[in-house]
């Protein structure tokens, strides 16, 4: 591969890579998508459900087009102690029919079917190549990337960091400093393969509709969550653990995945199930706190390589913050290309594209969902003081006569570990996060 | 049938419903000595893998044929620079199917 130029490169071809490298083709750029894998999708692992509502405009064909597994119409938020669980369980008939809510789908397809749509507006597409360093000018501006191919340095007015949550490229241009641990949770998920029909059977689903659960406690001692999603043939299931706490813990990731799926609750949607991948990734987990520099000069960062993934309890979103702060950068970048200014200067439309769109509003509104997710009494004390007041609720004790919520609630928050006070300043800290 | 249902699977039949096309090189590397002075060896439980074994005299034994390329090693090592990891060479590493 001799020395080649385009107007930009754009490392990863993930979401966000995808759509930096659509928007800027379609703009009539050059555009090289730079991916390690062999194809799109190999080394992405991810829950999952893509939303993908930010796709509408730029390609409004992807509903019938994208290869999805199930359309969510069941969405189960649950907590867990280690014998029970307590669910609110939402349907919508609304999210199974056009434009939809959200969608399992496997991420080699999905991811691949993006860069293809990426490849028919022009732009090239090349695999199974590292990025490996960031190619300068003499006065340190970035001008494209070294890689490992042979003689595989690629020239580029505009380098767009698309490269996941480790993202080297991000940091060796000085726009982030080095990851730490505590920014991240580890996901681990296994594949297990089921007859589409079993599936529906067992969800209590109708043909090509799918079920999204989001699970709190039940991950051992260690702080996290769990998942189990459906796939046209197959369930996701998988527990997001706190990186500091699983290494502190000494407990295997593997361990914890099947302490979730012996759950009670659990158990009994997988049985028969046949695992058929097994991995792992990270999530950048700190949002607005671990977020980047989002321009230098000639390089903008996008996508989980800006900390741009939403792990906010109640919400639990990727893909669609990697396509939206992908799709930014290119329009931002082609806009620069225009300009011939491609300073970090003449790149700062990219920071004001994102502050107006969902991207940093919801992190903005988020910012402080992570640590309260993550903190002691949310991850056990209130699992347990939810599920204790249910079990005691419904137990019949006659010939005791039933007691009342107010009577109950006491004896359940003192067996929590909670104290009256510890629940007035919880229900104002999740009123000020969520609210 | 290999992955048979059960969380009791051997870790190796897990490990084997992955496919990694394993390059000719290592990607990630440690220092020897700073691995057998150290005293937490976090990487030995966290990675999910199962990569890093300890060994009789302290030490951190690491094969990198089957690593998810996470990244979860390099951060939960308290010892600045013990593990160097870097991504596999173009094409090998994890090859996600059903991700």
């Amino acid at each position: 591969m001799p020395t080649e130029r385009y107007d930009a490169v754009v490392v990863g071809a993930g979401p966000a890579g995808s759509l930096a490298a659509l928007v800027l083709a379609r703009a009539g750029k050059s555009v090289c998508l730079l991916e390690r894998g062999p194809y799109p999708g190999a080394k992405n692992l991810y829950g999952g459900v893509v939303y993908g509502r930010v796709l509408d405009a730029i390609i409004p064909e992807w509903t019938d087009e994208a290869p999805i597994e199930r359309w969510v119409t069941r969405r189960v938020t649950m907590v867990l102690t280690k014998t029970q669980s307590l669910a609110v369980d939402f349907r919508s008939a609304a999210w199974g029919a056009p434009p939809y809510n959200g969608a399992t789908a496997l991420r080699p397809a999905f991811d691949s079917w993006l860069a293809g749509r990426a490849e028919r507006e022009g732009a090239t597409l090349v695999t199974s190549t590292t990025a490996t360093k960031l190619l300068r000018d003499p006065a340190g501006r970035v001008g494209g990337v070294s890689t490992d191919r042979p003689e595989g340095d690629i020239e580029s007015r505009i380098v767009i960091a698309c490269d996941g949550v480790n993202s080297f490229i991000a940091r060796e241009a000085g726009l982030a400093p080095p990851l730490e641990s505590a920014q991240c949770t580890l996901g681990v998920k296994e594949v297990r393969a089921l007859p589409a029909g079993e599936i529906e059977r067992r969800l209590a689903l109708a043909p090509g509709e799918g079920a999204d659960f989001e699970i709190l406690g039940g991950t051992g001692g260690v702080a996290g969550g769990g998942f189990l999603y459906t796939n046209a043939e197959s369930l996701s299931v998988g527990v997001v653990l706190v990186l500091d706490d699983l290494a502190r813990s000494g407990r295997r990731p593997e361990e914890l995945l099947a302490e979730l799926s012996g759950h009670p609750a659990i158990a009994p949607l997988l049985a028969g199930s046949e695992l058929v991948e097994y991995g792992a990734h990270l999530i950048p987990e700190a949002g607005l706190a671990m977020m980047p520099k989002l321009a230098g000069d000639g390089i903008l960062v996008a996508g989980d390589a800006a900390g741009m993934c939403l792990a906010a309890g109640l919400f639990l979103e990727g893909v669609n913050f990697a396509m939206a702060s992908g799709a930014l950068a290119g329009r931002a970048a082609a806009e620069a290309l225009e300009r011939s200014d491609t300073s970090a200067s003449g790149l700062s439309g990219y920071a004001k594209l994102l502050q107006s769109s969902f991207v940093l509003a919801d992190h903005r509104k988020l910012r402080r969902a992570p640590d309260l997710v993550m903190s002691e009494r949310m991850q056990r004390r209130y699992p347990a003081l939810l599920c204790n007041l249910a079990e005691e609720l419904f137990t019949v004790r006659n010939p005791e006569p039933k007691r009342g919520l107010f009577e109950l609630a006491r004896p359940a928050r003192k067996r929590a570990g909670l104290r009256r006070r510890d629940l007035a300043r919880d229900a104002w800290d999740i009123w000020r996060t969520f609210g | 049938m290999r992955g048979e249902s059960g969380p009791e699977v051997a870790f190796e039949d897990r490990m084997a419903t992955t496919e990694f096309r394993v390059a000719p090189g290592a990607h990630i590397t440690i220092d020897g000595d700073t691995c057998r002075g150290c005293t937490t060896r976090e990487c030995i439980t966290a990675c999910p893998a199962n990569l890093f074994a300890p060994m009789a005299d302290g030490g951190v034994l690491f094969s990198y044929e089957q690593c998810f390329e996470c990244g979860t090693c390099y951060l939960v090592c308290n010892e600045k620079g013990a593990i160097t990891w870097n991504y596999p060479v173009g094409g090998a590493g994890v090859a996600y199917r059903r991700s």
